[in-house]
């Protein structure tokens, strides 16, 4: 068994009196698709902000690539090679799509080169267009981001994401509100993103979706891993059912 | 790098054109009502680094204005020291505030954080009142050195060391917002978390912001004790210059380095004029009415009502 890319080591996030992670364990193999499922208020996203740094004052311990990154802020996280993207997406709304996505790769990517002048800047613009381009968000590059719908605004989410280069990219619900034929592109490139070697955690309410892509699910339940496995198995599992399917 | 080529000729030009009016023109007076404008285009790109581009409203910019004065004035005091020296030691000081008012953005955000800003230049005026080195409340006499070979008066070479200030502080506003710094302090302004789940350090940018931008204001007042010949806390740590520093890049635009200049231009000048033509109390209330008349109806700026104007001109 190769060293696993991300360890998280029974970490517990406790909000006052309330356990939102409790002795959560999980490691993540390098060039795995790992889906988290469980119901609203699990802890997923808290062990997401865990992982990247976002909440600090957490028990247990984080290590990545044989690291502990417990101590980091989330930006040396990032530069390490974690990039995430947000349940409730957060565009820079007063830059343009071109802007959002050369900050990632500014200051992740490429952050020698862009302290080099012009040249440098326009490489870095059309490396974001590409980007962009790969979302279908190209039209528009320059408009600001706040005139994005709900759904381009999850695309840049992920957009910016993969700008930062990362080997682990973990996406808490990129695809809610995509229609079905969206899904399946942002799937595809998803596959594409893995099939280069980028490790993906994927939070998703989607179950066709994470079921397609995930190699292994994890469900979480009331800041606990209730049950792990193939997704098949999961699917079928009586305790997710259960818990999750309300079946 | 062409256009800081640009930048660089029309600066040089217009530090040429401040020496060469202080041999051509007689009337001292406009070198006095001048010096005043030029402070406050220091004051506005000062404040527009942190307040325009991380988005962190200063309100206790008069604190740094002043303590920059009163270092200044500790330092001429007690070792009659050279200028230059009072200038480095005053935004060494003021810039090491800005430090600390950056550290504040750790924990304050938004509306929080300028309350602080605002006890911050409560705390600094309390401290100066009761520092009686420097004339606490009662205020201390400064008396100007000679006129230095080459200007006419001492007030024309602090006129032409105010303009090479304001230059300095609008290229280093420049620099800031042109580079990739710029682009991480818009991020962080929009959104701290997603800029630092991207890679931006949020606090080291927000502190350097808030450091430069501190030393700047109290680069801004260093020289104010010379050229008044006097300093006393109240008028040190007026809230003309809180309030000002703030409406001047918001009635400009704060968006670019541009916006500030032309803010404080505009609203400087109008003061000064309506200081000597209608009275000096009413310069305040005039800069408060624009203040709200932009922020209501043009949030932009001076710069954003042009470029609606530009852009509904193209469409045609």
């Amino acid at each position: 068994m190769t060293a696993a890319l991300l360890d998280v080591q029974s970490v517990s996030k406790r909000f006052g009196g309330f356990a939102a992670l409790t002795e959560v364990s999980l490691a993540v193999r390098p060039g795995e698709r790992l889906g988290i499922i469980g119901p609203n208020g699990s802890g997923k996203t808290t062990l997401i902000n865990c992982i990247c740094g976002a909440l600090r004052g957490h028990r247990g311990t984080i290590v990545f690539e044989g690291h502990d990154i417990t101590g980091l802020a989330p930006y040396q996280r990032t530069r390490l090679g974690i990039a995430r993207s947000f349940q409730i997406p957060r565009p820079f709304s007063s830059m343009s799509l071109v802007d959002n996505v050369a900050v990632p790769l500014e200051y992740v990517a490429h952050r020698y080169l862009a302290h080099r002048g012009p040249v440098a800047a326009a490489d870095i613009r059309a490396e974001a267009l590409a980007i962009l381009d790969q979302m279908g968000l190209q039209g528009g590059a320059d408009a600001p981001a706040a005139t994005l719908t709900q759904v381009g605004l999850r695309k840049l989410e992920l957009a910016r994401a993969m700008a930062a280069r990362p080997r682990l990219l973990i996406l808490d619900e990129v695809m809610a509100g995509l229609s079905s034929a969206e899904v399946d592109e942002v799937l595809t490139l998803l596959f594409t993103l893995s099939g280069r070697g980028v490790t993906i955690v994927m939070i998703e309410h989607i179950m066709r979706a994470i079921m397609r892509f995930s190699e292994r699910v994890v469900c979480l339940d009331a800041g606990r891993v209730m049950a792990e496995g193939p997704p098949a198995a999961i699917a079928a599992d009586p305790m997710v059912r259960r818990i999750y399917l309300g079946a | 790098m062409r256009d800081w080529l640009i930048f660089g000729i029309g600066a040089a030009a217009l530090l040429a054109g401040a020496v060469v009016v202080t041999q051509t023109i007689e009337n001292e007076y406009f070198f006095f009502a001048s010096y005043v404008v030029l402070q406050f285009v220091v004051l506005a790109t000062a404040w527009n680094i942190l307040g325009g581009y991380a988005g962190y409203v200063n309100f206790g910019s008069a604190a740094f204005f002043a303590i920059g004065a009163y270092i200044a004035v500790a330092l001429f005091k007690a070792f009659q020291a050279p200028l230059l020296a009072q200038l480095l030691a005053a935004m060494a000081v003021t810039g090491l505030m800005g430090f600390a008012v950056g550290a504040l953005t750790m924990r304050l955000r938004g509306v929080f954080f300028s309350i602080a800003t605002v006890a911050i230049a409560v705390i600094c005026e309390t401290l100066v009142v009761n520092w009686g080195f420097v004339g606490g409340a009662r205020g201390t006499a400064i008396l100007q050195p000679s006129a230095p070979p080459l200007f006419g008066s001492y007030t024309r070479m602090l006129f032409v060391a105010m303009a090479l200030f304001a230059v300095l502080s609008v290229a280093i506003a420049r620099y800031i917002e042109t580079s990739w710094i710029g682009r991480g302090l818009r991020a962080l302004r929009d959104s701290e978390e997603a800029a630092e789940s991207l890679g931006v350090p949020t606090l080291k940018l927000k502190l350097f912001a808030a450091t430069a931008s501190g030393a700047l204001m109290g680069l801004a007042g260093a020289p104010f004790a010379l050229y008044m010949s006097f300093i006393e806390p109240t008028s040190a740590f007026s809230l003309n210059y809180a309030v000002s520093a703030l409406a001047m890049p918001i009635v400009g635009g704060t968006g670019s380095w541009i916006g500030p200049v032309i803010g404080a231009l505009l609203l400087g000048s109008v003061q000064q004029i309506v200081t000597v033509t209608v009275s000096s109390e009413l310069n305040v209330l005039i800069v408060g009415l624009l203040l709200v008349a932009f922020v209501v109806a043009a949030p932009q700026g001076i710069l954003g009502l042009l470029q609606r104007l530009f852009r509904s001109r193209g469409a045609k």
